[in-house]
């Protein structure tokens, strides 16, 4: 990445630490609502952005596509687009193709062209390449994030979609217009970075297939992960947490089968000291994962909330060294950096509460399986 | 009661123990100042044959052979610690005939002199003991 | 006895004024040095013996003694060097290869002097290691590369042999004849006490340290001294030495004068016969030979314990580690050639090999680029020197490090470097038993213990500075370094960048 982005120094081109803020949403019933709680809720941690980055991520919103992969991408030149185009062609039957409906704002300035492609693989392609579909789509994304320069695929999921931009989240919202899409679970994201990238792409959510993640904090571990995990295929381009959290998940959870709860014993594994106490069983398991994959520990201060395909997880640095607070309400579950952000929107939750370091909470949909999920994931565990 | 006890397995026969015993009795601070060009009146003795030594010292009886034979009453246990009250002593080497570890010696004053744990000296701590450089002789509850 | 040419490098001044005449210098000095002048009444000494131990000096009580350079010089010349000089005069005279001991002491860089640690500001915060846990456990091993479950979905836990350090530092290879049995003894016991490890070396493991077995890694070299079914079961780990970081590429050899009875037992050897380690092992050849060695002795432990690959870093180190990587290995230990050993000749030592730094970093480097840096645990040695060197060892992607030098530091070697005379003051290398006693392994093991508890304080110090808890999240974690007067090639080896950038 690097050229034609309007600004240096680029995303990427150093590492970037910031301050965030983050929050998310999820009916449990799968009743859909727009974004406008979420807008709510991250407008009254103004302070905790700059104005730098802020994002969203709903599911659900493309009940109609639900089957194909939802590709948002930015461009920033006609060539890049063409080169792009050219190259979903080869790998995809584009189902749809269309802008991405944006309303001017004056907040929101360098606006870059922003495309949305409902596709889906090749069947040729797919089988010539002996990979399943995730796996093909997660490394066409990869490739034309590494190798088109000017294009940038930010989001790539199933009836999901991220929309992201330079400026403070809630003016984000308004030039989406996220008024209009309906989705079962939202999360948001407001950015603080220390420095000026001003790249569309380095906002956040970060998102691959159809996992987000928002994150709160700067791990220690980043170089430890970033090595690790681009072992695998992933190519850290961004060298920001977010990234790496998501592929570190997107190895895990898809491709190693891990449930969540697992992959949070991986990221967030407790001190040997708290392993030894716990059950036989329990300790086996617990030392197996933490040892396994010890490289993709994650140290320093985190909150994440990860949002996937029927669900949502948050998730603390096992010393919770960031904020982190969770709230329900009939069906509805909150999460946010600060309590003020649950309460502007549900004044009285039924129970709020702080979760524990290190401790997922994993809330997914009460329609899904146990199992649905690869893994065994669970339906509601660490409430 | 802590004693002092030696492993002759780790004893070099450098006879460091000897010139600490005799620099921490000499009642004076500065160590060549009181052993430079002096024959050195020590209450440690290092017994040498061949490749095997050891270190010996008064082990402190408990049943004292030398206190049942000083006809001075000059010889006398103060909490197990075996001492000498030199102003007592006739010199009759009664002790020197009745201690089977060779422990007393005569001191330059023509009294015997006896270890007595560093009790009575400035140092507190046996003096051999913090000397020795390989732990051969330790200061021990046993 | 002709000319000769050398002139006693030291010079003793013994203070007269302080002098006891205690004569502790004499009966510690192996070479004779010291010695009483019965008509003078007064000590004196030979400095032509002097090798620089500083025995006397440290047990002298009145501190009368110091050990200079002697000023006596050649004209000077910035090519022609003095050891250049009489290096020549030396070979001229004796017709044979110069032998030498320890690390080289030559001036190469010392890449982790170049190296500067990160710390945490403002934006992330640190963590005070006596408020917080700081774990710096390790697993050394292959990590799984897929989870299986079983009929209820459980993970099946599994793992082939797994060596747990409770500190990221092992004792490395030294073996009983190059060093003494007490030397060997006082590691053993740290290495229980510690929670890590201790390295036989090629010479066997004497019967007195079967007990210390689950702390003991044991080593099969080219000479197969001492190796048998028993002796491979003992340990927690077998290590297949190809290569020594000082002398990499030939053999070794103890002189049949250190073959006692004791040691012969424990090698499986004649008395007093020379024992000769041959430069490569006879049954590899190739990588494909080191396969089968490998799974040789996994059959002969029934696949309980991990094999470690010990071998020299030299210039296509990377190459060799991606290759024992994929030959079975566990763990892939690399030796820099700052590495030390009993003896070597001073040419090689001197000039083959490279510096660990840059091995480890290539080596990490490529086996990710492969994608099977999960299949080994990498361990590194050759002059690690303290805890900072530790932390930026495992920063540029080592899980663990062996040390030794440093060991025998802590027993009281003072690196005269004459480790091959056999008279070592100190009682480590050496196998005579006036001079073995020296070292009482209980005085010995406490210093080991003492100084990696002394390291781990201060490896939980940097992290926690860092805002790292725990180990796992350092490795590899090259972020955390920055190169200081280091140019582009060598800032790209090591993978950092400059400081300030
Ligand atoms: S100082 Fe220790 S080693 Fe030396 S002679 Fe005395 S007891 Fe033996
Ligand atoms: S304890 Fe004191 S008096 Fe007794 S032998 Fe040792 S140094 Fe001498
Ligand atoms: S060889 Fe060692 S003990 Fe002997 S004189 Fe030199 S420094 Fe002292
Ligand atoms: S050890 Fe020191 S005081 Fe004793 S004889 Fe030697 S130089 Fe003199």
């Amino acid at each position: 990445m690097d050229g034609c982005h309007q600004r240096i120094p680029l995303e990427g081109a150093f590492r970037n630490s910031s301050g965030c803020a983050i929050s998310g949403i999820i009916d449990r019933s799968g009743k859909r609502f727009t974004a406008r709680e979420a807008i709510t809720s991250i407008s009254v941690m103004h302070d905790r952005s700059n104005g730098l980055g802020g994002g969203f991520a709903g599911y659900g919103i493309y009940p109609e596509y639900k089957d194909y992969t939802a590709l948002h991408i930015f461009y920033y030149s006609s060539e890049a687009k063409r080169a792009c185009e050219t190259f979903l062609e080869e790998h995809f039957d584009l189902i749809n193709l269309s802008k991405i409906p944006t309303k001017k704002h004056p907040a929101i300035t360098d606006v870059p062209l922003i495309w949305r492609y409902f596709v889906t693989a090749l069947p040729t392609k797919l089988s010539f390449s002996q990979l399943d579909e995730d796996e093909y789509t997660a490394r066409c994304v990869i490739r034309i994030n590494r190798e088109i320069e000017g294009a940038y695929v930010f989001s790539s999921g199933k009836d999901m979609g991220v929309f992201k931009a330079v400026g403070f989240p809630e003016d984000v919202g308004e030039f989406y217009m996220l008024d209009e899409y309906e989705g079962y679970s939202w999360t948001v994201h407001g950015r603080y970075p220390t420095n000026t990238p001003g790249w569309w792409g380095g906002s956040h959510p970060f998102s691959l297939l159809s996992y987000s993640v928002v994150h709160n904090g700067e791990i220690s571990s980043y170089d430890a992960n970033r090595r690790y995990i681009e072992m695998y295929g992933y190519a850290c381009t961004l060298q920001t947490d977010t990234e790496v959290i998501t592929y570190m998940i997107d190895y895990l959870h898809r491709r190693m089968g891990l449930t969540l709860e697992e992959v949070s014993h991986v990221l967030a594994a407790p001190f040997w000291s708290t392993i030894e106490q716990k059950e036989p069983k329990e300790r086996e398991e617990y030392s197996y994962l933490r040892n396994t994959f010890a490289s993709m520990l994650i140290t320093g201060p985190f909150s994440i909330i990860l949002g996937f395909k029927g669900g949502l997880m948050a998730l603390n640095d096992r010393l919770k060294l960031r904020s982190l607070v969770a709230a329900e309400k009939a069906g509805r579950v909150y999460f946010a950096s600060e309590e003020a952000a649950i309460r502007v929107i549900e004044p009285e939750p039924d129970r709020l509460w702080y979760p524990s370091g290190g401790k997922a909470v994993i809330v997914t949909l009460d329609s899904m399986q146990e199992g649905e999920e690869h893994g065994h994931q669970l339906s509601v565990s660490a409430l | 009661m802590k004693r002092i006890y030696v492993n002759e397995m780790w004893c070099l026969g450098c006879h460091l123990c000897e010139y600490y015993c005799a620099y921490a009795n000499s009642g004076i601070q500065d160590m060549v100042k009181a052993l430079k060009d002096k024959q050195i009146q020590a209450r440690i003795t290092v017994e040498q044959r061949g490749t095997i030594s050891f270190a010996v010292n008064c082990r402190h009886c408990t049943e004292p052979l030398c206190i049942k034979s000083c006809i001075a009453g000059a010889i006398t246990s103060k909490d197990g610690v075996i001492v000498i009250d030199q102003s007592r002593c006739v010199l009759c080497y009664s002790c020197i005939m009745a201690c089977p570890y060779g422990a007393l010696m005569p001191a330059r004053e023509g009294v015997m002199q006896k270890c007595e744990l560093c009790t009575t000296n400035s140092q507190g701590q046996p003096a051999c003991i913090q000397g020795c450089p390989n732990k051969a002789i330790v200061f021990e509850e046993r | 006895m002709g000319i000769n040419y050398l002139y006693p490098p030291f010079e003793i001044i013994r203070n007269q004024d302080r002098c006891i005449a205690c004569r502790v210098c004499e009966r510690q000095c192996a070479n004779l040095v010291h010695h009483y002048d019965e008509d003078k009444k007064r000590m004196t000494a030979d400095e032509s013996l002097c090798v620089n131990c500083h025995r006397c000096v440290s047990l002298c009580p009145t501190r009368a003694l110091k050990i200079v350079k002697t000023d006596h010089t050649f004209k000077e010349n910035a090519n022609w060097k003095t050891e250049v000089i009489e290096d020549i005069y030396r070979q001229a005279q004796s017709g044979g290869v110069l032998l030498a001991s320890m690390g080289t002491p030559k001036e190469y860089p010392v890449y982790w002097d170049k190296m500067l640690i990160n710390a945490s500001q403002v934006t992330n915060p640190s963590i005070d290691p006596l408020r917080e846990p700081m774990e710096t456990r390790t697993y050394l091993g292959k990590k799984s590369a897929k989870i299986t479950r079983d009929g209820e979905g459980r993970i099946i836990t599994s793992t082939t042999g797994q060596l747990k350090l409770d500190i990221p530092i092992m004792f490395s290879a030294m073996s009983y004849g190059s060093i003494s049995y007490n030397a060997h003894k006082s590691l053993a016991m740290a290495a229980s006490e510690l929670g890590t490890f201790y390295n036989t070396g090629e010479g066997g493991l004497h019967k007195d340290f079967y007990q210390y077995g689950k702390n003991t890694i044991v080593q099969v070299a080219s000479g197969r001294f001492g190796v048998h079914p028993e002796y491979l079961n003992a340990g927690a780990a077998i290590e297949i030495k190809m290569g020594q970081g000082a002398k990499p590429g030939i053999g070794g050899h103890l002189p049949g004068s250190k073959i006692g009875e004791d040691i012969s037992a424990t090698r499986m050897i004649p008395l007093h016969a020379d024992a000769i380690s041959p430069a490569p092992h006879h049954d590899i050849y190739s990588i494909e030979d080191l396969r089968q060695l490998v799974y040789a002795l996994k059959e002969a432990t029934r696949y309980t314990k991990p094999v470690i690959v010990k071998v020299a870093a030299v210039h296509n180190i990377s190459a060799i580690a991606s290759g024992i990587a994929r030959s079975g290995a566990d763990i892939i230990a690399i030796d820099g050639f700052r590495g030390g050993t009993g003896a070597a000749p001073a040419r090689i030592r001197d000039n083959v090999g490279i510096p660990i730094e840059l091995a480890l970093a290539s080596v990490d480097q490529r086996l990710r680029q492969e994608g099977i840096r999960g299949n080994v645990s990498l361990v590194v040695g050759g002059s690690i020197r303290s805890s900072s060197d530790v932390i930026k060892a495992i920063a540029l992607g080592a899980d663990a490090v062996y040390i030794a030098t440093s060991a025998l530091v802590a027993l009281g070697c003072h690196l005269c470097r004459t480790c091959h005379s056999g008279k070592c003051n100190w009682g480590i290398a050496t196998q005579n038993p006036e001079l073995v006693k020296r070292l009482n392994p209980e005085v010995g093991s406490q210093h080991l213990v003492n100084l990696l508890t002394a390291w781990n304080h201060e490896i939980k110090e940097m992290m926690g500075g860092m805002g790292i808890n725990s180990i796992e999240a350092l490795k590899g974690n090259r972020l955390m370094l920055r190169g200081i007067a280091l140019h582009e090639t060598e800032l790209k080896i090591l993978g950092i960048a400059h400081a300030g950038q």
